[in-house]
């Protein structure tokens, strides 16, 4: 890059001021305003935004709580009842914070669901999948021990459960267990450094979506199509398209957000978390949050506690190498006619398993989970490498700016007057 | 129009996969929290029930009073001032003269000495017992939980509350109460050791409500639902002005999209 002042090409002196010096406005021109975006985008590509407002929601909520509330054993749960009934509009900023967790799952699994469906995360996109699945294993350490902040009863036995795991590995899983709570039993030096690290580690989540996003504006949007834009026919600069286009969404997002927080705002917590959190009480039964279920049940499907672990833990593993596991040049599932039913299979276990997960350890729900987790695996291990091989996958459309007939027959003469875009 | 209608039709697409998250998973795993204890609640009417509900006011008022001539006397309501009962419309006046008739612990004085007073409008409520071994040392054992969030910490809070309340029956046949318990049909596991506090007429009202076990629990009930969410009216109220808000203006969005979509081909 020269050296010098940068060559703006905005009029307002003011800003072209700043520009020169900082090209900000030229970037946020470049990769928000012109950034060449592929034009058949369905509604599921509304979900990257959607989880980047949940983020800022997230803090935002977050950095007002945390004037609040007191990180200690003997002040933690009163000081977020105080929250509720004594600062101002302090229900509201903790529902929306408390739900806005819940909101963000869904809205990053469906996310997720998306990339796997028209195969975001195949060649040139592997990095940018990989960034999102490191997103996704820190919003889990987050919501986790942001769970356990209310210092109620499942909070507590959560904390006690979860931390409990790391002792299944060998020789040095005790060691771990008293060094993660810094002491003999979760008390309060782990509530101590669970807020500092809930407080953490939504910055470095911020830090990777910005790699993440970087990482898209270099490889460009992947498109329900799965094939390359061609040329500007292809593509439609983001602005007004998308912004347009994730607005809708963005609003009807915050009517679901909106309903569940004004009226339904405990549905999805568990009512012992209003309980004081009491080392001496067990809960009859110890639910994680409803996000935490499918990988709960996985967990649980293994009589062996470590292997447990280790398969709980694998089940996010395996998403890390899923750009290599799945052999199909071809990235869009509509044109894989096998391999389509096969991941709405997955889905379905996905599903049952987060039913399961909130089950008690008991038959018949242990074998339901064990088949689930056998299929969750097999997906990645075995039908995704086979199916790449022995799959004939229907002929792509040439463009995406050329319609295309459902089946991905020839193109016929008459077509131009159909759709494109196919639900 | 068709544009219209695949537009939507994506979109309720998406939603229906974050609906399906929601909805399935979670409905699904909801009564795995009153599972192994299965008892069904009886649904008990509350005016605060259902999306849109109020406290019924004179209710609250005679729940407080219940609490303050029945439960008091074991549970505390730690997290509740005396200045939160001008919430249930009650006077200045009247909270002032129903703080006073409960003495708090103050001080420590000029004298490094601490001392009775009577409760002012900013004093939490006051403590039954002076800690939890003292409550047990005068309960046989049993610990009075605290109530002030209790209608949102057990499942299906506030018709639970009002079916234990009342759920004081003989025993089936064959079922031993052991020593100091009480057999209670909502209870989970069935027996508790609270005894079956309420007794008709166990409170006069000043409103001249005739004072049944039903009529009292229910008052407590919908004493302690708004104790555990004084929020809930201004939340709802509040609510749907906002999702009123977003349907208008998600009419809006969406016609400045169809409008910047509009000289697009597909």
């Amino acid at each position: 890059m020269a050296i010098g002042l940068h060559d703006s090409t905005i009029q307002n002196p003011v800003i072209r001021w700043v520009d020169q010096r900082l090209p900000v406005f030229t970037m946020m021109q470049k990769e928000y305003g012109s950034f060449p975006t592929p034009r058949n985008f369905n509604y599921f590509w509304n979900f990257g935004a959607l989880a980047m407002v949940t983020l800022m929601i997230m803090i935002a909520t977050g950095i007002f709580l945390a004037m609040n509330y007191t990180p200690h054993t003997a002040h933690a749960f009163d000081s977020v009842e105080r929250i509720m009934r004594d600062v101002n509009y302090g229900w509201l900023i903790r529902y929306v914070h408390m739900n806005g967790a819940s909101m963000f799952f869904i809205v990053v699994l469906v996310h997720i669901w998306r990339g796997m469906y028209y195969g975001s995360y195949k060649a040139p996109r592997e990095l940018l999948w990989i960034f999102g699945v490191v997103i996704f294993l820190l919003m889990m350490a987050t919501a986790f021990m942001g769970y356990v902040l209310p210092w109620g009863q499942m909070s507590f036995w959560g904390a006690t459960v979860i931390t409990n795991l790391f002792s299944a590995f060998p020789l040095v899983g005790e060691h771990i267990v008293t060094w993660l709570w810094g002491g003999f039993s979760v008390d309060n030096p782990t509530l101590n450094r669970f807020f500092s690290l809930h407080y953490l580690l939504p910055f470095v989540i911020a830090g990777v979506v910005f790699l993440h996003v970087a990482a898209l504006h270099i490889t460009g949007s992947n498109n329900p199509l799965g094939i390359d834009p061609k040329g500007p026919q292809d593509t439609l600069p983001f602005h007004p398209y998308y912004t347009a286009k994730d607005s809708v969404g963005l609003i009807v997002y915050f009517i679901v957000f909106a309903a569940l927080v004004f009226f339904a705002p405990n549905y999805l917590g568990h009512p012992d978390n209003y309980i004081p959190a009491n080392p001496l009480v067990t809960p009859a039964h110890i639910v994680p949050e409803w996000y935490f279920l499918p990988f709960y049940a996985i967990l649980r499907a293994v009589p062996d506690k470590l292997g447990g672990v280790l398969l709980m833990f694998g089940s996010i593993a395996v998403l890390f190498v899923l750009p290599w596991l799945d052999t199909s040049p071809v990235r869009s599932m509509r044109f894989r006619p096998i391999a389509k039913w096969a991941l709405y299979l997955w889905l379905v276990a996905f599903f049952v398993l987060m039913w399961a997960g909130g089950k008690p350890a008991e038959e018949p729900y242990v074998t339901i989970s064990r088949i689930a987790t056998a299929y969750y695996f097999a997906y990645f291990l075995v039908v995704l490498p086979l199916l790449g091989r022995l799959e004939r996958p229907l002929s792509l459309p040439e463009s995406i700016a050329m319609p295309v007939l459902r089946g991905g027959g020839p193109v016929m003469a008459g077509a131009a007057a159909k759709p494109m875009e196919k639900a | 129009m068709r544009d219209l209608k695949r537009g939507f039709r994506n979109l309720l697409g998406a939603l229906a996969l974050g609906a399906a998250t929601l909805g399935g998973g979670l409905a699904l795993t909801t009564p795995a929290r009153a599972a192994g204890e299965a008892i069904a609640i009886p649904d008990a009417g509350f005016s605060f029930a259902g999306f849109f509900g109020t406290f019924d006011r004179g209710a609250a008022q005679r729940g407080l009073q219940v609490y303050k001539e029945v439960c008091a006397a074991c549970h505390g309501m730690y997290q509740l001032s005396y200045r939160n009962l001008l919430e249930i419309g009650l006077s200045e006046e009247q909270v002032r003269a129903i703080a006073a008739t409960f003495e708090v612990r103050d001080g420590p004085n000029d004298m490094g000495e601490m001392f009775d007073r009577p409760a002012r409008l900013s004093d939490r409520f006051r403590r039954p017992f002076a800690n939890e071994l003292a409550a047990r040392a005068a309960n046989n054992g049993a610990y009075p939980p605290d109530l002030s969030v209790m209608a949102k910490a057990r499942p299906n809070g506030a018709n639970y509350l009002h079916a234990l309340l009342v759920g004081y029956v003989e025993p089936p046949p064959g079922f031993t109460v052991a020593e100091g318990m009480y057999y209670n049909a909502y209870f989970p596991g069935h027996q508790i050791a609270m005894p079956a506090i309420l007794n008709p007429d166990q409170v006069e009202y000043a409103d001249g409500t005739a004072a049944t076990v039903d009529q009292m629990a229910r008052d407590v009930t919908t004493f302690l639902a708004w104790a555990a969410e004084p929020e809930t009216e201004q939340r709802r109220a509040m609510g749907i002005r906002i999702i009123l808000f977003l349907i208008v203006l998600g009419g809006l969005t969406y016609a400045v999209k169809r409008k910047v979509w509009a000289d697009v081909k597909h």
